[in-house]
């Protein structure tokens, strides 16, 4: 799992090959989403299963995650993952203000 | 492997396990980042704020979209090409996609390369990541140039709610700034490589030090992380 960093990151060149086809039909799926019309719910979560596995073969592969020290894959993971609490205020945050605009502005403009 | 005295402690010392190992690294006393050369730890925490950054840009995008009463403008249409006089929806869009998910990929491959010691390989690679990348900026301002022409402003646009375009601006345009920057520094280390600093050992221009093949890494991480980026404002701001 943890190699020797001295050596660096050699991996075989197949991986690569194989990531970069995988990204390649992903980024066709999500494209295929808008093009086949998902709407609502489905397109939501189809865009977020195809964006979160692009961006897990990215970190893991590509910039080499997968290999590297448990310290750093948590110094870097953990603090990305806390994105999330504010994800979520701001989506409360922007309920409220949508909820605000409905009552006093109830005609466009 | 063919250890036999008291192989309990030899196991739990050789292989503490994940979670025991990032807590041993971290309550060491020591560096915490063991056997990580500092620069590419530097790196990872400069793309940690960097993602802080672009997150900030894609949550803002988020709350004015879901706050507001004008509708959004279909991305699906405006960002569509004509082409023969059919509409393509997205197209440029996706094109710009597979364009930045390959120069990914020869980035990686050029930091194998550049392990493995192989300058001329290691630079080409490198040089066709940064065409890439040149690509990439040409098709954004085309398509900058195409909205413009089209009448969207940071203030306000034809097609729907008049944050569009400062949305749009912003988060395409600071990804941009971002590509650019990368296209500049690939085009620095592939010269070294090809002139074989990272073997003689010569000193960088700007710092003086002596750089190492990690180089090519730590600008790996950049790069992938600008196509990281794509990943998501592909997600967020084009097709959502």
């Amino acid at each position: 799992m943890e190699q020797d960093q001295t050596h660096g990151q050699e991996h075989p060149i197949s991986t690569y090959f194989w990531i970069w086809g995988l990204l390649f039909v992903l980024s066709a799926f999500s494209y295929m989403v808008d093009i086949l019309g998902f709407e609502s719910y489905t397109r939501w979560t189809l865009i977020l299963v195809f964006m979160l596995s692009k961006a897990g073969l990215i970190v893991a592969i590509f910039m080499h995650m997968a290999w590297e020290k448990t310290a750093i894959i948590y110094a870097i993971l953990l603090p990305t993952a806390f994105i999330l609490v504010f994800v979520s205020l701001m989506m409360l945050e922007a309920d409220n203000t949508h909820l605000v605009r409905e009552i006093f502005f109830s005609s466009p403009l | 492997m063919s250890q036999t005295a008291s192989p309990k402690s030899a196991e739990s010392a050789a292989d503490p396990g994940r979670i025991e190992s990032a807590i041993q690294d971290w309550s060491s006393d020591q560096r915490a980042f063991k056997n990580v050369p500092w620069g590419k730890a530097m790196m990872w925490l400069f793309l940690l704020s960097d993602t802080f950054i672009f997150s900030i840009f894609l949550i803002s995008y988020m709350t004015v979209r879901m706050s507001t009463k004008v509708a959004w403008p279909n991305t699906s249409q405006v960002f569509a090409l004509e082409i023969g006089g059919v509409q393509f929806p997205l197209l440029l869009i996706a094109i710009m996609t597979f364009i930045l998910i390959s120069s990914s990929g020869t980035m990686a491959m050029a930091v194998k390369f550049g392990y493995s010691k192989n300058r001329k390989i290691t630079a080409i690679l490198m040089l066709v990541t940064a065409l890439f990348g040149l690509s990439f900026v040409g098709m954004q301002a085309f398509e900058w140039t195409k909205l413009i022409h089209e009448g969207v402003r940071p203030w306000s646009n034809p097609f729907g709610a008049p944050q569009f375009g400062s949305i749009f601006f912003m988060i395409t345009g600071f990804h941009g700034f971002h590509v650019s920057i990368g296209v500049i520094f690939l085009f620095i280390v592939a010269r070294k490589v090809w002139r074989g600093d990272y073997d003689t050992g010569k000193r960088g221009f700007f710092t003086s030090r002596r750089g190492n093949y990690e180089h090519v890494e730590m600008m790996g991480l950049y790069w992938h992380f600008v196509d990281l980026v794509w990943v998501f404002i592909f997600a967020f701001f084009y097709l959502w």
